[in-house]
């Protein structure tokens, strides 16, 4: 009899037939895969007692072996069934064969035969008992005979009811043969019952496939799977790589059996998962002693028991910590990307933002100079128009014209300053200078263009060094900036600027030693102004000894002419040697400059210094400027490593304040100089006290000095006109000469030379001072008392002084109480220069030669082959003497070095090309040389100023090219060293 | 001793330091410059040039001992002592200041400090040459003789 083989008896897979979830291959024959796989069985750790429990509590293990049971009774139920069939049957068959006994009895007692034809053959187990296909069909071996006994001998006799009992016998005997098989059969079917397999050994066989199976899949797989009761202890755990005992894990919870992080969260979880009733997945990260930092999936699902409580979970976990890791590295990797990206358009856009702001910058520099040349051609222009006829209305006309050309111009001197600044091009210069003076010259000039009435003061504090080191050009810069300012929006009361020392300021990063209080420069200079000089020659260019004491006799002569009281020192040795040898020292200044005027409100504050800010735009209007001032001022004090500041109130007033370190020579004696001296003359009154240190100035003489005109430009220029036009026809003409003898220490020797007085020379170096005003006050004097005289006495000498005194007066200078002395110095004085008047005009025709060079062997040299070539010539020694040169005298040739201190020849060109173009020194007032008279550019017959053919002299130095001569305004160009040859030609092809 | 022997002497020590390279001709132009109103005028002019050039020499040897050289200053010294000996025609001199500039604008220090040398060196040489030759016209001048040119 075959085997009925169970179907899968494995969980979940009641009966129903799509995706059965678990499906175990049949074994068929020999194909049984698995038994070529070694299966590792140590793994599975199990709690059988509670794995019977559990199957016998939870819905699920119960209903599989229910399962189970059912289906083994059912199968028992199945053969009992057949067998009770066949047992049926089989009684059956002998009841009938009982029966025919019975009738062939009683046929044979009644003799009758009525019954034998409807017997018929049965099958046991036929068509309707096939419940089962796999129930075998069988067939009845059993053949009932069905036909009648015949019987030949004839009815009734004797033979034949013999014949019929026989015949009787046998089939009886047939029944009962057949009655025995049937029970042997019975037999070998209870049999065969009882030797079939019981469904147990099936199950389990079944259970150890699928178990096997299991294995074979999990063997390597990263996964740990287990169950937990409801106290989360195990009761079962699968861990393919198993590093505990069993009895270390099964009845322990997961606190028990780890410790470090992560373990407590996956205990909460599954507590979690339990109240909670639901499923749940969550990726923890442990860091236990035991595994290290691993990351787990954790599947943890409640299990219920057939009440539908919960009475503990499944649990299934995955280890993902490459793949999490890879996933942080890939996050990390797509943040780094993200910022990368962020950071390299951010930077796209500063490069191309910086690039823009270059571009435009340079741009800016280029158009703005391109733009002031002609701009200033126009402004001249219309300066020297007004200076012709005009009606009321051309004039206003004019006037309009000029303001707003200034205010361009200012705009354009700005903005190139400022990019200067910004683009680092600004080169800072330090020189020695005198803070005293720079303050008093920065009022006396605000003071000449006043037009309201204010007082204007300087204080500088006593501990104040004579002399300090910085870039004085940038510092007055400022400091005019600031005063401008102040003047501009103050009405009335007054602008003032102090001066005083102050200890290190804390943004000061490097370290200078604290300023001594200064008290050895500071108390021999009590007594002296130190306001008035500059020496015409830069300490530091390479004068000669000889040629300095030259100059200091000449000065002591005139100090002890002024002043016999005072002793002079003779500073003979070399300033520049002396600064090499001593010790410098910074110094902190600050600087405040304040006014009385309508002050700045606080929220306008934060942007004053920014560019094109003001504090409003009525003010704007109303006040003019282009608002680029103060942030020049700003960047300038920063470039000089100070800090500006402001404070102000409204109504009251501003104060700037800016602090800047100076170099000092600490042992600086500088107040010997007797250049100071030379000049005490000129404040007679007022240098015997402390308020040398003092200084003011009003527009006192507003009312009756600029009465005439509407014009404020015109005005301001008349007082100076007045002394200009007299000096102006006699051209400085003893200039030349002494001059020459500065180089030349014996002075005798040359032929030209006039009758030397100290005085004309002590004149020209006071002519030649870049800051000083008074000087010019003096010249002014000086030329009046000469045109007095050569006018045959008309005026008096005090007439003249008058007039010197107005122009004193206004900048409030004590000038009336000019001694005595010094007007019969000026009769002297005026007799000597007289004379050389005359000679000059002799020598009229003879063309007027300047050389300019700073190598006085190379002026010996040039000068002497000059004279040779039968030519006198003057000489100064940088550009800016040149200009002064060529503002005191015109010249039919100039030949300029081009390389030279202070000031090179090509800026001294462009400045001396500058005056031609526009008939006006502006260029070189900004360059910082102070005109030392007026502008000519208003006298009535003013005539353009003839081109003067600038020759330069270059030393072949890569630094001078020729195009940077001729784009400078240079005609031509020679190498150095001079050669008689060069010099004959350059004069034959440029002197008529 | 004889004075033609010493003017021949002259003339063979100043061929001799155009040829060696010490002079050139801006030197025969200073030479042009001297007449009976400027008798003394080469001299006074090479004076004033060793004056100069001694101070100019001293001058840049303190720039350059300085902790922090100031090229600048180095430069213009430099500067000054090219254009005075190539006014006298001390053309050894100057040629070596020319590389002296070089080594300024460079900001070469050691450069800058060899020149020095050269330059001194140079600079004593002309010196040394100079004055024998003003020492051998003034023997010329004092037996009564004429300096030939």
């Amino acid at each position: 009899m075959d085997i009925e083989v169970l179907s899968s008896m494995w969980p979940e897979d009641i009966e129903h037939e799509a995706g059965k979830q678990f499906n175990v291959e049949k074994p068929r024959g020999d194909q049984d895969m698995l038994e070529e796989v070694t299966i590792v069985e140590e793994p599975t750790i199990v709690d059988f007692q509670h794995l019977i429990e559990l199957t016998n509590y939870t819905d699920k293990g119960s209903s599989q072996l229910a399962y189970l049971v059912k289906h083994w009774e059912y199968k028992q139920a199945n053969a009992v069934r057949l067998l009770r069939e066949e047992l049926d049957n089989l009684s059956r068959q002998r009841q009938e064969s009982e029966l025919k006994k019975l009738e062939i009895l009683e046929e044979h007692r009644f003799e009758e035969e009525r019954y034998g034809g409807d017997k018929r053959s049965i099958s046991i187990l036929d068509g309707i008992y096939d419940i089962l296909q796999e129930v075998p069909r069988r067939k009845s071996n059993i053949v009932v005979p069905s036909k009648r006994v015949e019987i030949d001998a004839e009815y009734d006799t004797v033979i034949y009811w013999k014949q019929r009992a026989m015949h009787l016998e046998k089939m009886l005997e047939t029944s009962m043969q057949r009655e025995q098989l049937l029970k042997e059969k019975l037999q070998e079917s209870i049999k065969n019952l009882e030797k079939q397999s019981s469904p147990v050994e099936e199950l389990s066989q079944i259970l150890k496939r699928a178990d096997n199976f299991l294995h074979f899949v999990l063997q390597t797989a990263p996964v740990v799977f287990g169950h937990q009761d409801k106290e989360l202890r195990y009761r079962f755990i699968f861990n393919h790589f198993p590093s505990l005992q069993e009895e270390d894990i099964l009845g322990k919870t997961d606190v028990e059996i780890f410790t470090g992080s992560g373990v407590k969260e996956s205990q909460d979880f599954k507590k979690e998962v339990i109240d909670k009733g639901l499923p749940a997945k969550r990726e923890i990260t442990f860091e236990t002693e035991l595994f290290g930092s691993k990351t787990f999936l954790i599947y943890v699902e409640p299990v219920f028991s057939k009440a539908g409580e919960t009475i503990g979970i499944n649990y299934m976990g995955m280890d993902i910590t490459d793949q999490v890791r890879k996933r942080e590295k890939m996050i990390k990797l797509r943040e780094e990307i993200a910022v990368q990206m962020a950071k390299e358009t951010e930077f796209n856009r500063t490069i191309h933002i910086t690039e823009e702001t270059m571009r435009a910058k340079q741009m800016l520099a280029t158009m703005s100079h391109e733009i002031r040349s002609p701009l200033s051609g126009v402004v001249s222009m219309a300066e020297i128009l007004t200076t012709t006829k005009l009606d009321r209305e051309q004039r206003q006309l004019l006037n309009v014209m000029l303001s707003s050309g200034d205010l361009v111009l200012q705009l354009i001197n700005d903005i190139l300053d400022l990019s200067k600044v910004e683009s680092g091009v600004m080169k800072l210069e330090s020189t020695k200078f005198r803070p005293r003076e720079v303050v008093k010259h920065v009022l006396q000039t605000a003071a000449a263009s006043l037009q309201k009435i204010l007082t204007l003061e300087g204080n500088v504090a006593d501990d104040v060094p004579i002399e300090v080191i910085g870039d004085v050009l940038r510092i007055r810069q400022i400091l005019t900036n600031l005063i401008s300012n102040a003047i501009k929006f103050t009405h009335e009361g007054k602008v003032g600027v102090k001066l005083y020392v102050v200890p290190e300021p804390p943004f000061a990063k490097e370290g200078s030693q604290p300023v001594s209080d200064g008290s050895t420069c500071n108390k021999s200079t009590v007594n002296v102004s130190k306001e008035e000089t500059c020496t015409s020659m830069p300490q530091t260019s390479s004068d000669q000894r000889g040629y300095h004491g030259k100059k200091y006799e000449g000065s002591c002569q005139n100090h002890s002419q002024s002043e016999p009281g005072t002793l002079v020192k003779n500073g003979t040795k070399d300033v520049s040697e002396e600064q090499a040898e001593l010790p410098e020292t910074t110094m902190w200044i600050r600087c405040d400059v304040y006014d009385t005027g309508i002050g700045i409100p606080e929220n306008a504050l934060p942007t004053l210094f920014k560019k094109y800010m003001q504090v409003s735009a009525n003010h704007a209007r109303k006040y003019g400027g282009t608002g680029l001032g103060l942030a020049i001022c700003k960047q300038l004090v920063e470039l000089m490593g100070g800090r500006l500041t402001v404070s102000s109130r409204v109504h009251c007033g501003s104060t700037f304040t800016f602090i800047l370190p100076y170099k000092v020579s600490l042992s600086c004696d500088n107040s010997d100089d007797p250049d100071d001296l030379s000049d005490m003359d000129d404040h007679g009154a007022t240098n015997d006290d402390a308020s040398a240190d003092f200084f003011q100035f009003q527009q006192r003489t507003l009312g009756s000095l600029f009465s005439s005109n509407g014009s404020s430009r015109t005005q301001r220029l008349l007082p100076h006109n007045i002394g200009y036009c007299y000096a102006n026809s006699h051209k400085f003409n003893g200039f030349s000469e002494t001059k020459e003898m500065d180089f030349v220490e014996d002075s005798c020797s040359v032929a030209e030379a006039v009758e030397i007085s100290s005085e004309p020379e002590n004149s020209f170096r006071h002519s030649s001072d870049p800051h000083n005003e008074s000087a010019i006050c003096r010249d002014n004097h000086h030329w009046n008392d000469e045109n007095a005289e050569a006018r045959a006495s008309t005026r008096d000498v005090s007439s003249c002084s008058e007039t010197s005194r107005d122009v004193d007066t206004k900048m409030k200078i004590r000038g009336p109480q000019l001694p005595p002395k010094r007007q019969e110095k000026s009769d002297n004085c005026s007799q000597s220069t007289l004379n050389s008047s005359q000679e000059v005009s002799n020598s009229i025709s003879k063309p007027k030669i300047l050389l300019v060079e700073d190598n006085k062997i190379n002026v010996m040299v040039t000068q002497n082959m000059m004279k040779q070539l039968g030519h006198t010539i003057d000489v100064v020694n940088n550009g800016i003497e040149a200009v002064r040169a060529v503002q005191c005298r015109s010249y039919d040739l100039i030949l300029m070095d081009v390389c030279m201190p202070v000031m090179d020849g090509l800026q001294a060109t462009r400045l001396i090309r500058s005056f031609e173009e526009t008939g006006n020194w502006d260029a070189a007032v900004k360059a910082g040389i102070e005109q030392p008279l007026p502008s000519d550019s208003l006298q009535p017959d003013c005539t353009r100023p003839k081109r003067t053919t600038i020759i330069a002299l270059t030393a072949n130095a890569s630094s001078e090219s020729a195009d940077d001569c001729f784009a400078n305004g240079m005609d031509s160009f020679e190498s150095k060293p001079v050669t008689f040859q060069k010099l004959k030609v350059c004069l034959e092809q440029y002197l008529p | 001793m004889d004075l033609v022997q010493l003017q021949r002497q002259l003339v063979d020590y100043k061929t001799s330091l155009y040829n060696e390279g010490f002079l050139d001709e801006q030197f025969t132009q200073l030479q042009e410059l001297q007449d009976e109103n400027n008798p003394d005028f080469v001299v006074e002019v090479v004076s004033l040039f060793f004056e100069d050039s001694e101070r100019l020499l001293n001058e840049l040897t303190k720039a350059l001992e300085q902790q922090s050289v100031d090229f600048k200053r180095v430069d213009a010294h430099v500067h000054q002592l090219k254009g005075s000996s190539s006014s006298i025609g001390a053309q050894r001199v100057q040629k070596v200041c020319i590389a002296f500039r070089n080594y300024c604008e460079e900001q070469n220090i050691e450069g800058c400090v060899k020149c020095l040398q050269q330059v001194r060196h140079e600079y004593s040489l002309v010196k040394t040459k100079l004055e024998s030759m003003f020492q051998l016209q003034q023997q010329i001048l004092s037996a009564g003789g004429s300096i030939p040119m």
